[in-house]
């Protein structure tokens, strides 16, 4: 019995038993929290994934597949020009990185051998800010205007910090490997009007289809919504055409999905639901079955949903159980506590939220519960945003690696204008709105 | 030959290993597979985006998992 290699063991063992000897479920705020939490999980799965995450996944699916990335890349080299670099660098993030592991070598590779800091920090930052799974449930959960704020605040953000980054840290004629880029040919049968046509309708699918309802009953916006589902039919058909024209699926394939949902939407007209769900189960069928492009459309979409739905689940238990549901609140955290430290617009309350954001690791999406749970306790517009702003784009972890690649000076000027910029950015936002 | 996997640790790098072992048992090639995850070693061969796929020192595929009827022919198997 050899007490020494059996120790981790045995203290894990220990562990368990001493939170469950502890567990206060005899507290009822406890149990309260931990219903909350999934209820919170609930209502997620209920009123987001089918419309929200699934449509996204699929789009995610699409840019990961169709776009080229060779194409977007040649601007991030040593001869591109600077200002061509920092605009792409600052938008590319929703098409090049989805998956936050390839923004860490690009940003590398950018620093290192192509257009240098300032578009390489820029890339860096606006990557995970602008994901568009992020920006989409940002949209849906915490709001339109949030969702705006937060592209429009990432976008322009990471090119000042970038150019900041840049101004402050000036390279000098390094002797920059004029080694391009190892880019892959790619055989590009599609010309890149098509591939933006087939994703501006599922981009469409997916605005329609989750527009939300208006505060009032009149107007533009509530005549959308009461028409929304007629019109993500509409997009619908643009899709099969799309599908039949632009990704080449079988006309046979994509006309019996098209019949069966068709036949259920007119089967039960009260539940469009459930035709959106034939459509998504017929299209994923027929992608399966087409071999080339559209099998690895549908592959990267379902890695995609392996990848991102767990964690996003365990967010949400996570942002249940620390600060409850929308409707009933009950978290463990007192909501008052909350409010003390976050609530309105105070520059204290937005730094707070900002280097809170910059240390948190958060998981694909799961800024998003969190966020929403704190903002049911009484957290400010503006810190929202600085959170949103801060947070993905950074944590301990990651800092950990850009020190890796730029130096602790570098990374530290890096992080502390980002908490600084994302402090003001909530201010200027919670002021106005 | 040497197979070299570019990649700092992801998913999809970890699956192009366990890939390029299978095809290795099922051919019965000989070959080794290295693991690059520093990421300065991974930029030494200009790639931009992980998982990369090196044989002989030659990038053969970026950013994805290739085929296997891809990686058959890099390899030189019918």
């Amino acid at each position: 019995m050899n007490w020494i290699s059996e120790r981790k063991k045995l203290i894990g063992f220990l562990a368990i038993f001493l939170f469950i000897y502890f567990l206060p479920v005899d507290v009822n705020r406890f149990n309260d929290a931990i219903i909350g939490a999934f209820k919170l999980l609930k209502w997620y799965a209920k009123e987001h994934v089918i419309l929200c995450l699934i449509p996204s996944f699929f789009i995610a699916g699409v840019i990961t597949v169709f776009v080229s990335q060779a194409a977007v890349i040649k601007y991030f080299g040593v001869s591109a020009k600077k200002w061509l670099a920092y605009l792409v660098a600052s938008i590319s993030g929703t098409v090049l990185a989805v998956c936050s592991c390839t923004i860490l070598p690009m940003f590398a590779g950018i620093y290192k051998r192509g257009a240098g800091i300032g578009p390489a920090i820029t890339f860096l930052y606006s990557g995970p800010a602008i994901n568009i799974l992020s920006i989409m449930l940002t949209a849906r959960i915490l709001g339109f205007e949030m969702g705006i704020a937060r592209v429009i605040g990432a976008v322009i953000f990471s090119v000042v910090i970038g150019l900041i980054m840049a101004s402050i840290f000036p390279e000098k004629n390094k002797e920059k490997q004029a080694k391009q880029f190892n880019i892959p040919e790619m055989e590009n049968n599609r010309v890149i009007w098509q591939t933006a046509l087939h994703l501006l309708i599922l981009i469409l699918i997916l605005v329609f289809v989750n527009w939300g309802e208006p505060l009032v009953d009149e107007g533009l916006w509530y005549l959308i919504y009461t028409a929304r589902w007629f019109i993500t039919a509409f997009c619908g058909l643009l899709l099969a055409l799309s599908l039949i024209f632009i990704i080449k699926i079988r006309l046979i394939h994509v006309v019996i999905v098209v019949l069966a949902v068709l036949f259920t939407a007119l089967l039960f007209p009260q539940f469009p639901l459930i035709s959106f769900i034939v459509a998504v189960i017929g299209i994923s069928i027929i992608l399966s079955i087409s071999s080339g492009e559209p099998q690895e459309w549908i592959t990267e979409t379902w890695g995609f949903a392996k990848q991102i739905l767990p964690l996003l689940a365990a967010g949400v238990l996570v942002a249940g159980f620390l600060l409850g549901t929308p409707d009933e609140g009950g978290g463990i955290i007192p909501g008052d506590w909350i409010y003390t430290m976050v609530g309105g617009n105070t520059i204290i309350a937005n730094i707070f939220a900002s280097v809170i954001g910059a240390l948190m690791y958060f998981a694909t999406l799961t800024e998003v519960p969190i966020l929403q749970g704190l903002m049911n306790n009484g957290m400010g517009k503006g810190p929202a945003l600085a959170l949103l702003l801060a947070g993905p784009a950074i944590s301990l972890p990651n800092m950990l690696v850009i020190r890796g690649v730029l130096g602790n000076k570098k990374t530290m000027v890096f992080v502390l204008l980002v908490v600084v910029m994302a402090a003001i950015s909530g201010w200027i936002y919670g002021s106005l709105f | 030959m040497i197979i070299k996997i570019l990649g700092v640790g992801c998913q999809k790098c970890k699956n192009l290993d366990k890939l390029m072992l299978t095809i290795r048992d099922r051919y019965n090639l000989k070959y080794e597979v290295q693991k690059v995850t520093e990421l300065d070693d991974i930029m030494e061969y200009g790639i931009l985006m992980t998982p990369g796929l090196v044989i002989n020192e030659e990038v053969k595929s970026v950013g994805k998992i290739p085929k296997e009827k891809e990686i058959l022919k890099w390899l030189g198997v019918e």
